[in-house]
């Protein structure tokens, strides 16, 4: 099954199809009615649907269901997570005015970051990573050590969203932990893809939005350790532990809860057909354009890359103009960049992974699913080659002008 | 055809595309980020090439159902449109930035990417029509004569009109809101945009004046006298009259006008409106639309963006043209363009180089 009927669609990682039956007990929700904070039967019974939903989500993530702190997506968990905790750790000691984090950030962290860098005197600290985005341990240890005691948060994504790139977190959480640092993690991409286990990373928070892996868009948790404060962005009736109000929304939250268990579910079976898939996408690609370039950890697994998506740099080419040629046959990919106002811009992950401007620019981002099939990857190979050659000629059409 | 849209944002480009869709196009939305700094919001109707611009044209390829893609055309604009733009002014000329992307952007650096991925042409809304004549195709003024913008299309040779589609050529403006409307495009009542798009406030010499910074020279009257200074020569325009801020009045108390602009000396000279009428052009740069005129032919020229037409005697004379009004103009800037027309036929056009002024009058 593919997203759409006659789409090819290899954009899983901006976001995927909804298992049917995530589907189905959402719209059963839909039909009842009830405020989950209502003390009367209706609003019991929709209580009961978010607590069961967030017991089951708990149990998948490995982490408390009191741990789990329900809001709108990953941008609002990552600035709940970033600004809440330096809110509430700085208010603890003055001296905390520090947040570090990496270079390959996404711009739903990176921004917050920046802001608090902008409006509230926050110092930011970024710590470089390697060609295949991977964060420089030394540097993070580096920049650590010069002083633990003006930090607020460390902040590293589990996976990255444009190469899959896995970040050492146990070890960036070592570090941290010597200084009572919390650390936080972006695991929107992983979550999907890899076994998250809340309590055995040794994190203190952690991002996760239901899209991404067969959810509804528009719910998400941060996964926030018991006993840490973080200062709420949102004022209000007092909603999921005060951290975050606004009526609970319970058929999103079952929808949520059902993806999740689902994914976890089929997890291994999957990771190991979509990781197949992957091989033959990016054999594929390599046999009809020799001189692409696969970037990130070639190799896969939980420490290395995720299984699902494969970054690869055409040179001579421009990204926008591949996706373009790409959709009018059918096929629909990424260029990874950040578009504001659609215009493309150069992302800055692939800048700081030490990519020029033309091989950022000339770059696709091709990501699998649950839903993805052998047809899918077939098409996309079908059609590359006389589309390569065009984007090609379009290429040097450009950088005569 | 497999054609490009040039989608604007506003209501002409928008109406444009679907016209085209319904003559059995196939089309594909395209949106030109032009500005380095697309933050910009739009208010009334200055500007083009704001956020909510690319969104307005996002919303109306939707309506008509179409792929709609945002072309990044930035450097290529900032090259040869906002630099010339700048130099122009730094030489004491008026020039005018919408024919300049019309001949390096939009038919040029745009449709050059456009053909090398396989699509056909480009339709934009401009009002003017074209026409094939013997195979030849022939761009003539629109329909609706106040709304006719062939003047800023001058610059196009066969070859890229060949490769054009404006749709609207044959319509007044009225009947294309109408139809946007009819069409259900959100943009049907968004008003025109009539400024420079990479200046939005409108604020043409206090943006050059951040760019080139404070410049001052004297302004001085015909016999050399100084009656005022300026702080840069690039807020003015041949036939201004406006801010000038003159200390001393004229010996015949009428209003005084820019005649001349000299950049090296940074003089500005003033006169009174008599002295600005021009029979004669020296125009260069010329471009055709197709065969350019042999020898000496009767014409008209349009001298600015909405000017008046004149009757004219066109010598071209390789890569020099010579224009000689019938009747005087006035307020003609070196910068400007000059283009010909044989009745409603655009014969191609010249960029001013110098003009004489009659001594006649």
């Amino acid at each position: 099954m593919t997203t759409t009927p006659d789409r090819v669609y290899l954009d899983h990682a901006a976001t995927t199809t909804m298992w049917p039956e995530a589907v189905e007990v959402m719209h059963d929700e839909l039909l009842r009615t009830g405020n989950p904070s209502s003390l009367h039967a209706s609003g019991r019974r929709a209580r009961r649907v978010v607590e069961e939903s967030r017991e089951l989500i708990a149990e998948r993530l490995g982490a408390r269901p009191s741990e789990v702190v329900f809001c709108s997506g990953g941008t609002e968990a990552n600035n709940l997570a970033i600004k809440g905790l330096y809110w509430a750790r700085q208010s603890a000691d003055p001296r905390r005015d520090r947040v570090v984090f990496s270079s390959v950030e996404h711009h739903a962290l990176l921004d917050p970051v920046t802001w608090l860098a902008a409006h509230e005197q926050a110092r930011i600290d970024v710590t470089p990573v390697d060609r295949q985005g991977r964060i420089r341990l030394d540097a993070l240890r580096e920049s650590i050590e010069s002083n633990p005691g003006d930090v607020t948060a460390i902040t590293t994504m589990w996976a990255n969203n444009e190469m899959g790139t896995i970040q050492p977190v146990r070890e960036v959480v070592e570090i941290a932990r010597a200084h009572g640092i919390p650390v936080h993690s972006d695991a929107v991409q992983a979550a999907g893809h890899l076994p998250l286990q809340f309590d055995q990373s040794g994190l203190d928070a952690m991002t996760v939005t239901a899209h991404k892996f067969g959810g509804p868009v528009g719910i998400g948790a941060l996964v926030l350790r018991r006993g840490l404060d973080a200062t709420p962005l949102l004022h209000g009736g007092g909603q999921e532990r005060d951290l975050r109000s606004g009526t609970v929304g319970a058929a999103m939250i079952a929808g949520f809860a059902k993806a999740l268990d689902l994914t976890v579910e089929h997890q291994e079976a999957s990771g190991a057909r979509i990781e197949a898939l992957r091989a033959r996408l990016v054999e594929g690609i390599t046999r009809s354009v020799p001189d692409a370039v696969v970037n990130g950890d070639p190799a896969a697994g939980p420490q290395h890359r995720l299984p699902n998506i494969a970054h690869v740099t055409f040179p001579g080419c421009e990204g926008d103009a591949l996706l373009m040629l790409l959709d009018a046959q059918g096929v629909e990919v990424s260029t990874g960049s950040a578009c504001q106002a659609g215009v493309p811009q150069p992302s800055h992950v692939l800048l700081a992974m030490g990519f020029d401007d033309a091989a950022a620019r000339g770059s696709l981002r091709f990501s699998l699913g649950h839903t993805s099939t052998d047809a899918d990857v077939d098409r996309l190979l079908e059609v590359l080659p006389a589309v390569h050659e065009r984007a090609r000629a379009a290429g040097l059409v450009r950088s005569r002008s | 055809m497999r054609l490009i849209a040039a989608m604007s944002g506003g209501v002409d480009s928008a109406v444009a595309a679907a016209r085209a869709v319904d003559a059995g196009h196939d089309v594909t939305g395209v949106h030109l980020a032009l500005s380095r700094n697309p933050r910009s919001y739009r208010s009334g109707a200055r500007g083009c090439c704001s956020i909510e611009d690319a969104g307005d044209a996002r919303r109306a390829a939707d309506a008509i159902g179409i792929p709609f893609f945002v072309w990044d055309m930035s450097d290529e604009f900032a090259d040869e449109v906002v630099e010339d733009f700048i130099a122009e002014y730094t030489a004491g000329r008026t020039p005018n930035p919408c024919l300049r992307c019309n001949e390096k952007i939009k038919f040029a650096a745009v449709l050059e990417r456009a053909v090398a991925l396989g699509f056909d042409g480009v339709i934009t809304g401009h009002y003017a029509r074209l026409v094939e004549n013997d195979g030849v195709v022939e761009m003539h003024r629109a329909v609706d004569h106040g709304k006719d913008q062939s003047y800023v299309l001058g610059v196009l040779t066969q070859d890229q009109l060949r490769r054009s589609v404006f749709p609207l050529g044959d319509d007044p403006k009225s009947l294309v809101r109408e139809e946007a409307a009819r069409r259900g495009l959100q943009v049907a009542n968004k008003p025109d945009s009539h400024d420079i798009c990479f200046i939005a406030d409108g604020d043409n010499a206090g943006w050059l004046a951040d760019k080139l910074g404070s410049q001052p020279g004297p302004i001085v009257d015909e016999s050399g006298a100084e009656v005022g200074s300026h702080d840069g020569t690039y807020a003015f325009t041949i036939g201004q009259r406006r801010g000038l801020r003159l200390g001393v009045p004229a010996d015949d108390g009428k209003p005084r006008f820019v005649l001349d602009i000299e950049p090296v000396s940074r003089t500005v000279t003033v006169g009174p409106r008599e002295h600005l009428a021009i029979t004669e052009i020296e125009g260069i740069k010329p471009l055709w639309c197709g065969e350019p005129p042999a020898g000496d032919v009767d014409c008209s020229v349009q001298l600015r963006a909405h000017g008046d037409e004149h009757r004219a005697r066109l010598t071209v004379d390789g890569d020099t043209v010579r224009v000689e009004l019938h009747d005087p103009a006035t307020g003609i800037a070196p910068g400007q363009a000059c283009v010909i027309y044989d009745g409603t036929r655009v014969v191609g056009s010249a960029t001013i180089a110098r003009t004489s002024r009659s001594l006649t009058v």
